[in-house]
């Protein structure tokens, strides 16, 4: 070994792996603390590998970034939530709108990742991180006793030292993989997003969604994913429309619609088509999305080491609720946290990091996921994608319809002709009701 | 959707393309494959079967999102890496 490198020497205290939502938030934390911080991101910027839906819910933010929502890039403020179930011809919609959100404190915003995620992390940098872009992490360096010292780059002389290593190296974590913090990667908790961003004039969007200003709207859509197991959704932007879907991946690969096919269809649906018409093509993307909540998570700390978003799996979709950038920045925020307090105190063992464990029970990151730990499978599950769609719109669609000289038939016969219909036995919509009942209520 | 609008469709995506493909495809294993799975579910369309019953991986317009690899049920068959820093997709800022 060359004697002029010692060993016990770190370039850093802290390296965050990823320049997104958690690494931004991990590095503003340590930095403010007076640790020195490294941001690696292999991107040119922050926040150009990331895509996502389009709704960000900041509020985790008030305490790092007071009055976030006056600098945020954020492009329309969700003032309407949909929730809208189709079949083929049919549509329900569930429409909620509030002034609140429109005004501070506000709630959710619809915003482009590379702004938000570039913004987010101009603040590490203010904070005195430093943000290395066009830089891929290629593994970890460990000691003879295993404990992570470092990351290795693919920058000449690319390896970089450091006390505690913060992987928020995105889905596919192979970080994480690589210190084995996941015991397995099953395809079946995963699903893939692809989206089309639809250009359109504001006057357009603002008449056919009925807001006006910075108010925009969320639909969230379920049924419209044709065989394969998901959901949809449309986000108005400022002058765009985001329309896509979110596909389970071993379902998709078993069947015929390729990803875009079945965006197409969903544009085609008479309930979407005319929201859309005329807006050309922006951007396509996609990006692979951890949907199995609990079920997935890795263990998060071992020695020198932290995993935070979706790196840890850690992305809510319980159907009525979809979010990840919120639990990102929080896991961030709390790994930063638990690396100052090891730091300080001499100890970056995994027993030293324990703290990061405590701070994600004690708050929404995993009472969250614990409360709606049924809920992605429930929502994914054949039954509520392929069967209670169509008989909730059948439903509906009798009730309302006029069939004179008929008289109106009972809801509760109606229910029972349509379940049968649709080949639902009664236990297991009881079963699922349930398990819908406990996670939600 | 007709193949010629999806690939105008996927030319809205920027990707600073490197030298060297950083997802490498066996054909060889792709070969023996009857489900290719791949094939449906890879977001940009870039694995394309071949006459000679291969399958080919064109990786400059990949978005890096791991779909490949998680179907995947051959041993092998797909080698997957980040591209080198600053290059691959890159989504647009406004």
């Amino acid at each position: 070994m060359n004697e002029n490198v010692n060993e016990n020497v770190n370039d850093c205290d802290v390296i965050v792996v990823g320049g997104g939502p958690a690494g931004s938030c991990a590095a503003i934390v340590a930095a403010r603390a007076g640790l020195s911080v490294v941001l690696l991101e292999r991107g040119p910027f922050p926040g150009s590998k990331n895509m996502y839906g389009g709704v960000v819910y900041p509020r985790i933010l008030d305490e790092l970034i007071p009055n976030w929502w006056e600098e945020a890039p954020i492009q329309r403020w969700v003032t309407r939530r949909s929730t809208m179930l189709l079949t083929d011809t049919q549509a329900l919609t569930v429409d909620f709108r509030t002034e609140a959100w429109g005004k501070a404190p506000y709630n959710g915003a619809t915003a482009y990742r590379p702004d938000f995620d570039h913004w987010l992390a101009s603040h590490a940098e203010a904070a005195g991180a430093q943000l290395l872009t066009s830089t891929t992490v290629t593994g970890l360096l460990r000691d003879d006793k295993g404990v992570v010292v470092g990351v290795t780059t693919d920058r000449p002389d690319g390896d970089l030292r450091a006390r505690v290593v913060i992987a928020c190296d995105g889905v596919n974590s192979f970080l994480a993989k690589q210190a084995g913090l996941y015991t397995h990667t099953d395809v079946k908790h995963f699903t893939l997003g692809v989206k089309e961003t639809l250009a359109l004039p504001k006057e357009v969007i603002d008449e056919r969604f009925g807001v006006r200003g910075r108010e925009g709207v969320d639909i969230e859509i379920i049924g419209c994913t044709g065989g394969v197991n998901g959901g949809g959704f449309v986000y108005t932007n400022l002058d765009t429309v985001a329309v896509g879907v979110v596909l389970k991946i071993a379902k998709l690969a078993g069947q015929a619609l390729r990803p875009e096919q079945i965006i197409a269809t969903l544009k085609a649906h008479p309930a979407i088509a005319p929201l859309i018409e005329g807006g050309e093509v922006k951007e396509y993307s996609a990006h692979v999305i951890p949907e199995a909540g609990l079920a997935m998570m890795p263990k998060m700390i071992s020695d020198g080491m932290l995993v935070a978003g979706d790196a840890a799996a850690l992305c809510l979709a319980a159907g009525i609720w979809l979010e990840g950038v919120n639990f990102a920045m929080a896991s961030g925020m709390y790994a930063g946290e638990a690396a100052v307090e090891a730091v300080r105190a001499g100890d970056v063992s995994a027993q030293g990091l324990r703290g990061y464990q405590r701070r994600l029970s004690d708050t929404f990151v995993l009472q969250d996921h614990r409360k709606l730990r049924r809920a992605p499978e429930l929502v994914l599950s054949d039954r509520v994608q392929h069967l209670y769609p169509q008989m909730v719109a059948n439903v509906v669609e009798r009730m309302f319809r006029i069939d004179n000289p008929q008289p109106k038939p009972g809801l509760r016969r109606i229910l029972k002709q349509e379940r049968k219909r649709a080949g639902i036995r009664r236990r297991d919509l009881i079963r699922d009701g349930l398990t819908g009942f406990r996670s939600y209520g | 959707m007709t193949l010629g609008n999806f690939l105008e469709t996927m030319e809205t995506a920027e990707f600073r393309v490197h030298p060297e493909a950083h997802i490498v495809v066996d054909g060889a294993i792709c070969a023996d494959c009857t489900t290719r799975e791949c094939v449906v579910a890879c977001p940009a369309n870039l694995f394309v079967p071949t006459s000679a019953g291969g399958i080919v991986f064109n990786y400059e317009q990949c978005f890096e999102c791991g779909t490949c690899y998680l179907v995947c049920t051959q041993a092998g068959a797909i080698t997957w890496n980040y591209p080198a820093g600053g290059h691959g997709v890159v989504f647009h800022r406004t």
